[in-house]
């Protein structure tokens, strides 16, 4: 810990953790290819946004790099094949989600040849106007490698909407165990700095600022390398703290600018990409390559061979697990993701998708269970938080179920970045409460939703009635005027006639 | 490979954690106590040991009993994760030394029962348990609780040896006059009221020593002041604690003491004597800072530390016991639901009243 974070920390402006990495020596090893498995299953749903729409039948034969389902809506991302061969189904199988429960995928039965389709290279990428990168990255179904999985072309389209003057790019990969960005940024730190260049040209951000943690020297090294020659791309080195990658945290930290709580990073000037984007947006707009592969860390006590592999997208994690030798022991808890923010798989035979960082095959003791007991207001959560919120009292309001308490405590400012369980000495599962708690409100927000609508039918349903009702009246009054009015006429025509009559017959007394 | 060999928990991240615990925490507290218990074993003899020992086991029995009675399901757990033994353990360092034994088992009466399981158990008590049973003691029975042993050194000649201990502890006889002794701050107290001021008091020949090393009379963890200091040191470096509750009572005390003591030293006692007398040390580093009954953010804790240090330093000087550091204490652990509900961090994005913060006009200015 050097002098200034001593100094923060006796100010006690230290939020996060410094969990024990877990990063060697999967990080040192070099980079291994996965042979392209028999069969691969590409999920229509591995974005941000609606679920891509398949354009390909069973039976189709394809090349690696075909589109095979289309991005559908504003919000969504294209795939393709990322192998040759054949499509063998479009169908349900196991999402890669703790709930275990199915999504729509391409299943493509390989050929064994992973014959590219023709592309033709750009001649100078740099000559391309910022729509027309953001257009090429779009189509090859680019999203944020980081986890996020959001669109990136959407990104690159906003930053130039908003004017953004600063493109952060976040190397800071600050979950324990992976090391697919610390890899990425060692083997392609030439590709990546290219990636970058275009992504300033179109998001028309003047300055790019990579974040990378001073835990990796090696990268820090490659990636200064490789931008020495460029002015506008700068690489800083910044304190190797959980969750350094969060994107508002690697805001302040690299341009001291503080997003409001209800804003964007573009409202403050900002968009945040990750590295591994900028290698895949590089190979999307230099080469014409889609998306169909990426660099992904396997880990844990239970691993036999750890380290980082370049995994067709698809690949079965099972697939993936059999290449490097099995498991060592049992493992005991499979997570995709890191340890502080990812998720539980339910089982092996689930495919990697765009979002897949890395895979943990935790051994029974990593993945130790710790009875919670009573929380003894330590504040270590407070002291945590790297939002500022007090997780204790959040977790008691949740646990009385008072929701609107617990909003009014920050709960939507909550980043689940895990801090707070973390550091709980009384193993309490904070994040798992404020899930639960995310989850009720957004119920409570649909039903409300749907009371809405429903009160809105019945509100038009009774004034429709009403007007009926007064229409029905008003016709039947009209029809009972008009009939009215023709008896009055009926009534003093006849009364002419008497009065006629009686006329003629006073006239003829008269007479 | 065979996927149903993976028994899979479904649980929320993190997947991951620290490995710190509350019995650690409590253990670590606990060993920060040890030289300046040891050091009051040495100064006051084997009842003092007596005292600490059966004030522990009658929190832990206490404690026992009422999880039992409560019906918890998690009785061993709760019952050794320290915190019952950490109450009973600062409990006996407030009390005088040669107590009897019923002060020690009506003490943890009060302190586990009444101070803590009452309010639902570890982490939900309002009050400080063990300063709940030190005030409870004090104002029930003012005689015992007042009685303070001279100084007398387990080796040296005239102390009580195991035995002799053991009845001193179990038959709570009168001192004898020559064993009894006044704390500093009793002393001066009780000279003050007969209308002698301190300069006068302080020169006469009864006067306490004020020894900075600590051997004088008083509670059993209150002669070693610098000890506890060390341990106190302690905990500050292994995070346990943080500076701001400890800083804030020692300034809390030390500032009006200074200034009382410049302008009127007859009637005020210098900052040293402060400082060293009395759960000064104590207060500031371990009963202060208890985690469930003091506010959760390093600005609350100022506020409370310094509310702290301020109301001993008035009892002290105003009040009608010479002590006041256990009822500030208490008078503080009622204000902290009120500070906690002032003192909260800015959330990040938000200003200090919550509202989002502005997106700025000029990007970049």
């Amino acid at each position: 810990m050097g002098f200034m974070n001593l100094f923060k920390h006796f100010l006690g402006n230290d939020w996060g953790v410094h969990p024990a990495d877990h990063k060697h020596p999967a990080a040192a090893a070099p980079t291994r290819k996965l042979p392209i498995p028999p069969r691969l299953h590409l999920m229509l749903s591995q974005h941000v946004g609606a679920p891509s729409r398949p354009v390909v039948l069973v039976g189709q034969k394809v090349k690696k790099g075909e589109l095979i389902a289309a991005a559908h809506g504003n919000i969504s991302a294209p795939l393709h094949a990322s192998t040759s061969g054949t499509i063998s189904a479009i169908g349900e199988i196991t999402a890669p989600h703790t709930s275990g429960l199915p999504g729509m995928a391409i299943s493509i039965d390989s050929d064994g040849e992973d014959a590219w389709l023709d592309s033709e290279p750009v001649a100078d990428p740099f000559a391309l106007s910022p729509e027309e990168i953001a257009n090429r990255v779009a189509a090859a179904g680019v999203v944020g490698l980081g986890g996020a999985t959001f669109p990136s072309s959407v990104k690159l389209n906003l930053g130039r909407r908003s004017k953004i003057d600063t493109l952060i790019m976040n190397g800071s990969e600050c979950e324990p165990y992976l090391s697919c960005d610390d890899r990425l940024m060692r083997d392609r730190a030439a590709d990546i700095v290219t990636g970058i260049r275009l992504m300033l040209i179109s998001t028309g951000a003047q300055v790019a600022k990579v974040g990378i943690e001073d835990n990796k020297p090696e990268a820090i090294a490659a990636m200064q390398e490789a931008a020495a020659r460029f002015d506008k791309v700068s690489i800083v080195p910044v304190p190797a703290r959980y969750p350094m990658g969060s994107d508002r945290q690697l805001i302040v930290e690299l341009t001291g600018r503080e997003v409001p709580s209800d804003a964007r990073a573009a409202d403050v000037g900002v968009i945040v990409h990750n590295v591994g984007t900028a290698y895949a947006v590089q190979q999307a707009v230099c080469l014409g390559r889609p998306l169909v592969s990426r660099l992904m860390t396997l880990n844990g006590g239970a691993a036999a061979m750890p380290g980082n592999y370049e995994v067709p997208l698809g690949t079965l994690i099972s697939d993936l697990v059999a290449f490097t030798g099995g498991l060592k022991t049992s493992a005991a808890k499979l997570v995709m993701g890191g340890p502080m923010m990812g998720t539980v798989l339910p089982h092996l035979r689930v495919p990697v998708i765009k979002g897949t960082s890395g895979i943990l095959l935790l051994d029974a003791g990593e993945a130790a269970e710790l009875e919670p007991e009573a929380c003894i207001r330590c504040g270590s959560c407070v002291k945590a938080c790297p939002m500022g919120l007090l997780p204790l009292e959040m977790s008691a309001r949740i646990r009385n179920d008072d929701m609107d308490a617990a909003v009014d405590l920050g709960l939507s400012d909550c980043i689940a970045c895990g801090c707070c369980a973390y550091v709980c000495p009384s193993h309490i599962p904070l994040v798992q409460y404020f899930y639960h708690a995310k989850g009720e409100l957004s119920a409570r927000q649909r039903t409300q939703l749907r009371t809405e609508a429903t009160k809105k039918l019945a509100t038009q349903r009774q004034e429709r009635l009403e007007r009926e009702a007064r229409e029905k009246a008003e016709a039947a009054a009209k029809r009972k005027a008009e009939r009215a009015a023709q008896q009055a006429a009926a009534a003093a025509a006849a009364q002419a006639t008497t009065t006629a009559t009686v006329d003629t017959v006073k006239q003829g007394e008269s007479a | 490979m065979n996927s149903a060999t993976l028994a899979v928990e479904t649980i929320a991240s993190p997947h991951a954690h620290g490995g710190n615990s509350v019995a650690r925490t409590m253990f670590r507290v606990q060993m920060a106590l040890v030289p300046a218990t040891a050091f009051g074993f040495w100064l006051f003899g084997w009842p003092a040991f007596f005292l600490w020992l059966l004030t522990i086991l009658s929190c832990l029995g206490f404690e026992l009993l009422s999880l039992k009675l409560m019906g918890s399901r998690r009785i061993k757990g709760t019952l050794w994760d320290g915190s019952a033994l950490l109450t009973g353990w600062l409990l006996a360092l407030t009390l005088p030394p040669w107590a009897p034994w019923w002060v020690a088992v009506i003490g943890a009466f009060i302190a586990i029962v009444i101070g803590k399981q009452v309010f639902g158990g570890v982490g939900q008590n309002v009050f400080n348990p063990a300063m709940v049973a030190r005030v409870a003691l004090l104002v029930s029975f003012p005689v015992p609780l007042t009685q303070w042993v001279t100084p007398l050194p387990l080796m040296s000649v005239g102390a009580p040896d195991f035995v002799h201990g053991l009845r001193i502890f179990l038959t709570s006889l009168p001192l004898p006059d020559a064993m009894a002794s006044a704390s500093l701050l009793g002393y001066t107290k009780t000279e003050m009221s007969r209308g002698i001021d301190l300069l006068n008091s302080l020169a006469g020949a009864h006067a306490p020593a004020m020894s900075w090393i600590g051997a004088r009379s008083g509670s059993l963890g209150e002669s070693a002041s610098l000890l506890i200091l060390g341990g106190g040191l302690y905990l500050l470096v292994s995070g346990i604690i943080t500076w701001h509750t400890p800083l804030a009572v020692l300034a809390g005390l030390a500032i009006p003491a200074a200034i009382g003591h410049a302008v009127d030293p007859a009637h005020y006692l210098s900052v040293s004597a402060h400082l060293l007398s009395g759960a000064a040390m104590l207060g500031a580093f371990f009963i202060a800072t208890d985690y469930v009954t003091s506010p959760n953010t390093g600005s609350g804790q100022i506020v409370f530390g310094l509310g702290v240090g301020l109301l001993t330093w008035i009892i002290r000087s105003y009040g009608g016991y010479p002590e006041g550091m256990a009822f500030a204490v208490l008078l503080m652990n009622a204000l902290t639901p009120v500070i906690d509900r002032f003192a909260k961090p800015r959330i990040l994005g938000r200003d200090r009243k919550g509202k989002p913060l502005d997106i700025p006009e000029n990007k970049g200015a």
